[in-house]
């Protein structure tokens, strides 16, 4: 663990911005105050903030459905994430995107996506820029176990092996795809072996844990820079809330959410470690942090209520580029 | 000395010439160099199906990418790497495979930057053979460019000749939105005059190519020669035609359109896709809407029918709109 103490504080606040982010965002469609589809990253902290903690603006990210986490680790701004969410002239995307398309091209963030498994080309190609210009990037694709059964998937894994792009494929395998429990679904038990077919290399990682992801991600980058090709790696996670805000849940076991959550939680352990015997970092700055945070997000909350709505006429531009 | 080129050589010269001036335009396809890097004694490149990229990857090393057969990986790629800083052409070897591979095009290309808030350019250009005329059956002889042209965010391009494949190529390639230039079977190994210097004509702008005054005929592609064809046999019989190139499907240039309608006061358009959901149709709804009162007659549609393209030479020709087709239509009206 070769973390300086701030990139550990860094390391949890992001972890925890997402957390308190999307309990936020559970809370706000709940009471009705929020539209549209959200599918909410909490439970899977340590995936995104672990392998963002090895990436600058010069790498892209390319994201899923549920990509709030990934913005927010990749240095999205707070307020402009959530403006979009509320559909403001002063979101992100100027309200035409929302949650399912949230996306900052000057962070490297290429987008969430509405499609399951089509973020992987789109970071596939820019690995292909990132070696053709010569930047020294690389591309992460983050998708999900049920995206590993998808032909985006098979065909971007095939070309970024043949051609030794410097990209990572980063595997949230969250036990459920939409409301199907994986193995019913995927015939092998790791998601990672399906790099074999690609003559890929490929790890596992505990997605509850920041540091193993973190030791893990950092090596498939350094390999990917470095020029020896891409890394197909599986993050063993779980996903608190159901496939969207609103799934009734009915097709989990009663007790399995509570386990992962008491037991396996990437935010108490990553306290447990750090706090603990370690003692790397003192309680208190954790606490200091969770403090900021809360009024942070709520101010985010006010200032995105506030913002003006987007003029109906901004209904016709950006559609193409030159008007 | 004016200079003939054929349409294929045409777009190659399209392609050096981009490759030329911006270092970030790549190719990327399927046999698109096609042997061209083995370096082996006896063996050469294919450079695409018809050839029209051969000599590429030897003048430009490492920009000329042999893809796997994988069209939804080679798209998504593409659209990946036109985000974050290229100018790929990417080809889509025919354009009936846009069945394996649409939500690159659909969902990505043509939604990033409206859905980025306009955030984002994508200035990616899929280069796609179009159209019947080589027997080569119903996967592999589609018109299906009215699918692109239906997507808001896509600009869709189709020439009729090498010099307009040369300067619509180069004008697609260095717009900054996501453009399927088509390239009709039928018009690839006509030859024409072509200019040799760097032009550009320019997007979603029509050309008349052939002045005329009692009927219009609107055509684009390979359909243009059909309606030149026509128009000489009307020209025998007395009758004036006008022939509109569209050269654009979207940006439509509805103006053109109206123009000669305007002029002539009847209307023929001439599509070589199938009749329903079509740019013909397009057309003619365009005439009714908004020309309704330069209309002397019932706008007609030559297409081809609502069926899939046959195999056999004779039910080949059948299936595509004719000279004969397009007097018929003529002669209906008067």
């Amino acid at each position: 663990m070769d973390l300086l103490p701030e990139e550990l504080l860094d390391a949890y606040r992001k972890m925890k911005r997402i957390r308190v982010f999307e309990e936020k965002l559970n809370e706000l469609v709940t009471a009705g105050r929020l539209a549209g589809f959200l599918h909410l990253y909490a439970g899977e902290e340590a995936v995104a903030v672990g392998v963002c903690a090895h990436l600058g603006d010069r790498d892209f990210v390319a994201s899923t459905h549920r990509g709030h986490g990934h913005c927010i680790a990749k240095g999205v701004d707070l307020g402009g994430m959530m403006a979009e969410l509320f559909g403001r002239k002063t979101g992100l995307s100027k309200g035409k995107g929302g949650s399912m398309h949230i996306a900052d091209m000057e962070k490297g963030m290429l987008g969430a996506n509405g499609i399951v498994g089509a973020g992987i080309p789109l970071a596939t190609g820019a690995a292909l820029t990132a070696k053709i210009k010569q930047t020294g990037g690389v591309a992460v694709a983050f998708f999900g176990d049920g995206a590993s059964n998808q032909g985006q998937f098979h065909e971007s894994l095939n070309m970024a092996s043949v051609w030794k792009l410097p990209a990572v494929f980063v595997a949230e395998n969250n036990g459920y795809g939409e409301f199907t429990p994986t193995d019913f679904v995927v015939p092998v038990k790791d998601i990672a072996v399906r790099a074999q077919s690609y003559a890929m290399r490929s790890d596992i990682a505990d997605g509850m844990d920041f540091f193993d992801v973190y030791q893990k991600a950092g090596a498939a980058i350094a390999r990917a820079r470095k020029g020896e090709g891409p890394t197909l790696l599986e993050c063993k996670t779980y996903r608190y809330h159901g496939h969207y805000v609103g799934d009734p849940l009915i097709y989990r076991p009663k007790g399995e959410a509570e386990h992962w959550k008491e037991q396996r939680d990437p935010l108490k352990n990553f306290e447990a470690k750090v706090v603990g015997e370690a003692r790397r970092l003192p309680r208190e700055d954790l606490r200091r942090v969770d403090a900021e945070i809360a009024a942070e997000i709520d101010a985010a909350v006010t200032a995105a209520e506030r913002a003006p709505l987007p003029d109906p006429t901004d209904l016709l531009t950006d559609v193409y580029v030159s008007e | 000395m004016a200079r003939t080129l054929s349409t294929a050589a045409a777009i190659n010269e399209a392609l050096r010439i981009a490759m030329h001036s911006d270092p970030d335009v790549i190719l990327l396809g399927e046999d698109v160099a096609g042997g061209g890097t083995r370096d082996q004694e006896g063996t050469d490149e294919i450079g695409g199906i018809i050839g029209v990229t051969r000599g590429l990857v030897k003048e430009f090393p490492g920009r000329v990418l042999d893809t796997p057969i994988s069209e939804m990986g080679l798209l998504g790629t593409a659209v990946g790497a036109a985000l974050t800083g290229l100018r790929p052409v990417a080809e889509l070897m025919f354009i009936d495979f846009i069945g394996v591979c649409l939500d690159p095009l659909l969902n990505q290309a043509a939604k990033l930057r409206y859905m980025f808030g306009g955030k984002a350019r994508v200035p990616l250009t899929v280069r796609t053979l179009t159209g019947a005329g080589m027997q080569a059956a119903a996967q592999h002889s589609q018109s299906l460019y009215w699918i692109p042209a239906g997507i808001p965010g896509l600009k869709t391009v189709i020439p009729s000749n090498a010099a307009d494949a040369k300067g619509l190529l180069l004008a697609s390639i260095r717009d900054d939105s996501p453009v399927v230039f088509c390239e009709p079977k039928r018009i690839l190994f006509d030859q024409a005059e072509v200019p040799e210097h760097d032009y550009e004509i320019p997007l979603g702008k029509a050309a008349v190519v052939r002045q005329g005054s009692d009927v219009s005929l609107v055509a684009f592609g390979a359909t243009v020669k059909t309606a030149l064809m026509a128009a000489e046999q009307l020209a025998a019989e007395g009758v004036s035609a006008e022939v509109l190139d569209l050269r654009s499907l979207q940006p439509l240039d509805e103006e053109a359109i109206l123009a000669t309608l305007e002029k002539t006061g009847k209307l023929v358009v001439v599509d070589e896709a199938t009749p329903r959901c079509g740019i013909a149709s397009d057309v003619a709804a365009l005439c009714v809407d908004r020309g309704f009162d330069f209309l002397n007659a019932p706008v007609k549609k030559v297409t081809a029918p609502h069926t899939p393209v046959p195999f056999s030479g004779v039910l080949e020709q059948a299936y595509m709109p004719s000279p004969e087709r397009v007097l018929a239509a003529v002669r209906e009206m008067s």
